[in-house]
């Protein structure tokens, strides 16, 4: 094995490695972020009156959680551009070639298969709020957006934070699979060292190494803000 | 809508459908007993063997599966000599072997954490009970610990079932052809990602739908106390009606 090809500069991979790894840091986080947009659109649907909306959602977290993260990328990735193509000819008779751009595709993908969980942990954590809670607040007279800001979105945060900690996780190791598809990220920057120096082995470990250190690091900061949305809870 | 190819992808996909059970059924299979293992050594009062089934639960649940698929199988290749010095070359450049021993170290480390769960949830009482009846070691874990930790640890062990077959989809990544790995073949030749995405997706769906029927079908089946009583026929045919 030879570390020197981690080095910095033109001969050694560790700036490589290190462009990287913002790499896949960005796209998690934005593929985290839309998760929670998806996920609190699913929730509200789920938790709705309307049966329609009900089944739409029970629709996509039951397909989303069923199916292979993997097969999701391969229908977007060969779709996407497709899909849009046609919409864009539809509507104003536009004939050519969409590319999607890797690093769009990428969010998405992870951001719509992160969504169904955090849907499922979003509904959990609005039905974990006691009804008298909202009660109250009707009672002295907050209105629907104001109880919605004051009361449940709080709440409902503190009761969701752990699981969505699992939910980063997975967002974050989920990012590896965007390689496939060509998105210079940890993963992809291995396979291009390995495959140029003979070295795989050195290059998969160095990646193995860096998801651990980013899983760590962002396992403590969930820690933190767990403990800062309950730190006005009385604990025994 | 293309009809035509999806009766035509249909059964390429369905016959590949049974790589990806075997792949689940052999990961999962041996996996469980690694995971019993570790899970007993994550509990025992010996301090190096908790810290190394802490090590190895946290190092695999804390890296993608992908990574650890690529290190063994193409990772392997850089030790070639050696490994065939030793003779372990012929196992490892096998995509089959690489693939079933990096799920299978997988499935150990989340089952692990799910028993060790289940086994924390034995109450004191129990183990008092046993202890006083004269049960020890692996008598006691035989009938007491593990059938109730056992039952404890179903729901989780479900979920853990249907993520395994999901993480199949990643030996398509090297070389194995899968419902993945076919899909992917047949969408590159046709370019028609939404009716294979429908049907793959479908068999996927089917799959873990299964799995979760059989799961609730064994819950019931280890508790039969918690089963809701059959009312009583002359009840049912109450005259009051």
């Amino acid at each position: 094995m030879d570390f020197s090809l981690l080095g910095w500069g033109n001969a050694g991979w560790g700036d490589e490695f290190v462009r990287g790894m913002l790499m896949t840091l960005a796209v998690a986080t934005c593929a985290f972020m839309l998760s929670l947009v998806f996920g609190t659109i699913f929730a509200a649907a789920k938790l709705s009156r309307f049966r329609s909306l009900q089944i739409i959602g029970d629709i996509y977290t039951t397909v989303l959680r069923g199916i292979p993260e993997l097969l999701v990328i391969y229908l977007i990735f060969f779709g996407g551009g497709m899909f849009l193509r046609y919409i864009a000819n539809a509507l104003f008779g536009f004939e050519g070639y969409i590319d999607l751009p890797v690093f769009v595709v990428g969010v998405f993908c992870i951001g719509v298969s992160a969504g169904a969980y955090s849907t499922e942990i979003i509904r959990g954590a609005v039905l974990a709020i006691p009804k008298g809670e909202i009660e109250a607040a009707r009672a002295v007279g907050m209105g629907t957006a104001l109880r919605f800001r004051r009361i449940l979105v709080p709440q409902a945060a503190r009761f969701a934070l752990p699981a969505l900690g699992n939910v980063w996780q997975f967002a974050l190791k989920d990012t590896a699979l965007i390689s496939i598809v060509g998105l210079v990220e940890i993963m992809r920057t291995s396979a291009l060292g390995a495959a140029s120096t003979k070295e795989p082995f050195t290059f998969y470990i160095t990646a193995f190494f860096l998801f651990l250190f980013l899983a760590s690091i962002s396992n403590r900061g969930f820690q933190r803000a767990e403990r800062w949305a309950n730190r006005g809870v009385r604990s025994e | 809508m293309d009809f035509e190819l999806i009766a035509e992808a249909f059964p390429k996909l369905i016959t590949v459908a049974d790589e990806t059970v075997t792949l689940a059924a052999v990961s999962v299979t041996i996996g469980f007993f690694v995971a019993i293992v570790i899970a007993v050594m994550r509990l025992s009062k010996f301090r190096v063997l908790s810290a190394l089934a802490y090590g190895y639960v946290y190092i695999f649940r804390s890296t993608p599966l992908l990574v650890q698929i690529f290190l063994i199988y193409y990772g392997s290749g850089q030790f070639r000599s050696l490994l065939e010095q030793i003779g372990l070359w012929f196992l490892l450049r096998e995509a089959w072997f690489c693939a079933i021993l990096a799920l299978m170290l997988n499935t150990a480390a989340y089952t692990s954490e799910i028993i060790r769960g289940g086994i924390q949830s034995v109450s004191w009482g129990q183990i008092e009970a046993a202890r006083a009846v004269g049960m020890s070691g692996l008598l006691l874990f035989r009938r007491i610990v593990f059938p109730v930790a056992i039952r404890q640890a179903l729901p989780a062990y479900g979920n853990e079932l249907m993520l395994m077959v999901k993480a199949t989809s990643l030996a398509s990544t090297i070389t194995i052809i899968e419902l993945t790995g076919m899909a992917k073949k047949i969408i590159a030749a046709t370019y028609r990602p939404v009716e294979v995405f429908l049907i793959a997706g479908a068999i996927y769906l089917l799959i873990n739908f299964l799995i979760s029927r059989i799961m609730v079908m064994t819950e019931r089946w280890l508790n039969p106390h918690l089963r809701q009583r059959k009312p009583e026929k002359n009840l049912m045919n109450a005259k009051a009606r």
